[in-house]
C-alpha cells in the first residue's frame, strides 16, 4: 500500500530538486506537431525540461525570435540577411539555424478520366501557374506523359490563398525550374503575386477545391496528401527524372553539399533519385542568450531532436534527415558553450 | 459578525455633516451614482474605440506615407516588390456585405414577423430558441458547411438556373467554379439572419397592445395591424439589427475566406472570385516580414474601421430621411 505512494513522492521531490527550465518556441505551422511530439517525449527522459510551441507561422517565428520573446522558432524557408542583421541588432547576438526535419510539396490534379498520377517537367507546372500553359493538352505536358489521354480543356489554377511556407517551397522550385517565372514573379516567398488561379484556405481548401472542380491543379504538403491517402503527380529532378514524393526521395534531396550556416534550398536538388520540391524545416536560436541555463537546455533539446528526434519525425511522414547532415550539426553544436 | 462590518454606514451618519449632506444624500438615492457607473462604462467604449483608431492610425504610418490616397485607389497587392493598394479588398467587402444584406433582409424581417406576430407563441417560442441557437455556431463551421455542401448546391443546381435565366446580365456572366463573392454573400447571409431575427422579434413584441387594439378597433384585419401599426412602430429596432448584421457582415473573415476565392481583383460578375479586407488580413498577417507589408496590411484594417463607419452613417442618415419624408405627408 505505501510503496507506491512513496514512490510517487520520491519522483515528485527529485522533479522539484531539479530546477525546471521552460522553454517556449514559435512559428512554422508545418513542423508544430513534430515539435509537439518531441515536446511530451523529451519531457519524459528530461522531466526537468518543459517545451512549448505555438504554431503561429514561419513568418510569426521570425519576427517573434527577433523581438526575443521566444526562445527559439520554426521556420520553413530560411531568415534573410536583412532578417538576420535586424536579429543581431535586436538580440545582441547572431542567429543560427539547424535543420530539424524535411518536408515537401506534391502537385494534385483532377482530370476526368484520366486516373495515371501525371509527370511534370518544372517548366510544365511554371507554366500552369504563369497562365502560359492553359490546356490540359499542351505539348510540354502530353510530351511528359506519353500514354495519357489529356483533354483539351482549359486547366483550372488553384494555390494557397495565405502566406504560407508550402507556397514558399513551391515557388522556390519554380523560380529554379523557371527563368520565366523567376522574371515575371521574383524570387521565392510565402505569398507571390500569383498571375494565374484560386486561392483555397490551407491545405484542406486546396483540397477541397480540386476534389470539387474538374481540370483543376493545385498543390499540397506531402504530409497531407499522405494523410489523406491523396494521389499525386510526380514531378522533374535536374537528372531528368520523374520522381513521386516520398520519404525516401525527400531525404535524398538533402544530400546535397551544406553550408556551414545551414541556410540552404534543397529545391531542385542534383541526385537521380531526389525529389525536387523539398525542403528543411529549421529550428532558429540565438548564438549566446543571456540565459544560459536555458541555452544549455535548448542545446540539449536540439541535439536529441536531430538524432532520436528523427524517429518521431518518421512516424509523422516528416523525411528524416540525411546522415551527413546529422553530422555536420553536431558538429555545429558542439562549439556552442554554455557555461 | 463579519457581514455588520461590510454594510453601508447607516443614514444617520450623514446627519452628523449637513455640509456634505446634499452630495451624499444625492449619492445614496442613487441617480448620482447610476450616471457615474453607467457614464463610466459609456466611456470605457468610446476609449478603447480611441485607442484602436490611435494604434491602428500609427502602426500604419509607413504604409500611409509611402502610398498616401493612391492606397485607397491602387488594385496592386505584391508582397515581394512592397506594393499595395487596397481597392479589390474594399469592393469584395462592400460587394459581399450588400449582397448579404438583399439576401438576409427580406428572409429575416419576415421570420421575426412571422415569429413575434402569427405563429403560435408555443411554435414561435421553439423556432426563436433554434435560430439563436444558429447566432453561436462558429463562423469555420460556416465556412467548412458553406465549402462541401453550399458550394456544390449552388455549382449544380442554382447558379445554372441563375445564368440560364439572368445570363444576359454581366452580374452573372462567366465561369462559375464554386468560390465566388455569390457564395461568400450566401454564406455570410446564413450567418447573419439570426441577428435579425432574434432582435426585430423582440422588437415587435415591445409594441404596446394598445397599438394593435387601435387598429382591429377600427375593424383592420390582422395583417393590416402587423403590417401598417406594429412594423412601423417598430421599423427603428429593427433597422438597428439590419446595421448589427451589416457590422457582422462586414467583419466576417474564416467563413468568407474559405469560400470567395482570395484572389485581389475586381470583376463585374458576381460569380467570380474575390478577396475581402478581413480575409486578407487573416490570410497574411502571421507570414508578414517587412515592415511596409506589416503597416499596408493594418492600414488595411484601419479602411475596414472607415467604411463600416462610413456605411452605418449613411445607413442612418437614410434612416433620418425616411422619417422625415414621413413626418412630410
Amino acid at each position: 500500500m505505501m510503496r507506491p505512494l512513496l514512490l510517487m513522492m520520491a519522483s515528485a521531490i527529485t522533479i522539484s530538486a531539479s530546477a525546471q527550465v521552460n522553454i517556449t518556441g514559435a512559428g512554422s505551422t508545418f513542423a508544430a506537431p513534430l515539435y509537439q511530439a518531441w515536446g511530451s517525449d523529451y519531457a519524459k527522459i528530461h522531466p526537468g525540461t518543459q517545451i512549448n510551441y505555438q504554431s503561429i507561422g514561419s513568418g510569426g517565428g521570425i519576427r517573434q525570435l527577433t523581438s526575443g520573446t521566444v526562445d527559439f522558432g520554426g521556420t520553413d524557408g530560411p531568415m534573410t540577411n536583412g532578417q538576420l542583421y535586424l536579429a543581431q541588432k535586436n538580440l545582441g547576438t547572431d542567429v543560427l539555424h539547424f535543420p530539424v526535419a524535411l518536408g515537401a510539396v506534391v502537385p494534385i490534379h483532377n482530370i476526368p478520366g484520366v486516373n495515371a498520377n501525371l509527370n511534370f517537367t518544372g517548366r510544365a507546372l511554371a507554366g500552369i501557374f504563369l497562365g502560359t500553359i492553359t490546356r490540359w493538352n499542351d505539348p510540354e505536358l502530353t510530351a511528359a506523359n506519353p500514354g495519357v489521354n489529356l483533354p483539351a480543356h482549359d486547366i483550372l489554377v488553384c494555390h494557397r490563398a495565405e502566406s504560407s511556407g508550402t507556397t514558399y517551397v513551391w515557388a522556390d522550385f519554380l523560380a529554379k525550374a523557371s527563368p520565366e517565372w523567376r522574371a515575371k514573379v521574383g524570387p521565392p516567398s510565402v505569398r507571390p503575386r500569383w498571375p494565374v488561379g484560386i486561392g483555397g484556405k490551407g491545405n484542406e481548401g486546396v483540397a477541397g477545391f480540386i476534389t470539387q472542380n474538374p481540370y483543376s491543379i493545385g498543390y499540397v504538403e506531402l504530409i497531407y496528401a499522405v494523410q489523406n491517402k491523396m494521389n499525386y503527380g510526380q514531378v522533374q529532378n535536374p537528372s531528368g527524372k520523374f520522381i513521386k514524393a516520398d520519404l525516401n526521395s525527400v531525404t535524398q534531396a538533402a544530400t546535397i553539399a551544406m553550408p556551414d550556416d545551414f541556410r540552404v534550398s534543397i529545391t531542385n536538388a542534383p541526385g537521380p533519385g531526389a525529389y525536387p520540391v523539398s525542403s528543411f524545416t529549421w529550428i532558429i536560436i540565438p548564438r549566446n542568450p543571456k540565459d544560459k541555463t536555458k541555452a544549455a537546455a535548448i542545446k540539449a533539446f536540439l541535439t536529441w531532436g536531430i538524432t532520436q528526434g528523427q524517429r518521431d519525425a518518421q512516424n509523422l511522414s516528416y523525411a528524416p534527415l540525411a546522415k551527413s547532415v546529422v553530422d555536420k550539426e553536431l558538429a555545429a553544436l558542439t562549439y556552442l558553450h554554455y557555461e | 459578525m463579519a457581514s455588520t462590518a461590510t454594510t453601508p454606514p447607516a443614514p444617520s451618519s450623514a446627519q452628523d455633516a449637513p455640509e456634505k449632506l446634499s452630495l451624499l444624500e444625492k449619492f445614496k438615492k442613487g441617480d448620482e451614482a447610476a450616471f457615474l457607473i453607467t457614464f463610466a462604462s459609456a466611456l470605457t467604449i468610446i476609449l478603447i474605440t480611441c485607442l484602436l483608431v490611435q494604434r491602428l492610425w500609427a502602426d500604419s504610418a509607413l504604409s500611409r506615407h509611402a502610398f498616401g490616397w493612391h492606397f485607397l485607389a491602387s488594385s496592386d497587392w505584391d508582397p515581394v516588390n512592397d506594393q499595395y493598394g487596397a481597392l479589390p479588398f474594399i469592393y469584395g467587402t462592400v460587394l459581399t456585405a450588400f449582397l448579404a444584406l438583399i439576401i438576409a433582409v427580406p428572409v429575416g424581417m419576415g421570420a421575426a414577423i412571422f415569429l413575434a406576430e402569427l405563429a403560435p407563441r408555443k411554435l414561435s417560442n421553439v423556432l426563436t430558441f433554434m435560430i439563436e441557437l444558429l447566432a453561436a455556431v462558429p463562423s469555420v463551421i460556416y465556412g467548412l458547411l458553406g465549402i462541401f455542401v453550399l458550394l456544390p448546391i449552388l455549382r449544380d443546381r442554382i447558379v445554372p438556373v441563375l445564368q440560364g435565366v439572368f445570363g444576359f446580365l454581366p452580374i452573372f456572366k462567366g465561369a462559375f467554379y464554386g468560390v465566388s463573392y455569390f457564395s461568400a454573400a450566401c454564406v455570410l447571409a446564413i450567418m447573419i439572419v439570426p441577428f435579425i431575427v432574434s432582435i426585430s422579434r423582440e422588437v415587435l413584441l415591445a409594441v404596446p397592445q394598445s397599438q394593435r387594439e387601435a387598429m382591429m378597433a377600427l375593424g383592420a384585419t390582422k395583417w393590416d395591424v402587423t403590417w401598417k401599426s406594429v412594423v412601423p412602430y417598430a421599423q427603428r429596432g429593427m433597422a438597428g439589427s439590419i446595421f448589427l448584421a451589416l457590422a457582422r457582415a462586414l467583419g466576417e473573415t474564416m467563413a468568407v475566406t474559405m469560400v470567395i476565392g482570395n484572389v485581389p481583383s475586381i470583376t463585374a460578375s458576381l460569380l467570380s472570385p474575390g478577396y475581402t479586407i478581413a480575409a486578407v488580413i487573416a490570410n497574411e498577417f502571421t507570414e508578414a516580414t517587412g515592415d511596409l507589408y506589416v503597416n499596408a496590411l493594418i492600414e488595411l484594417a484601419l479602411v475596414l474601421f472607415a467604411v463600416t463607419m462610413i456605411i452605418n452613417a449613411l445607413a442612418r442618415l437614410l434612416m433620418l430621411g425616411m422619417k422625415s419624408q414621413e413626418t412630410a405627408h
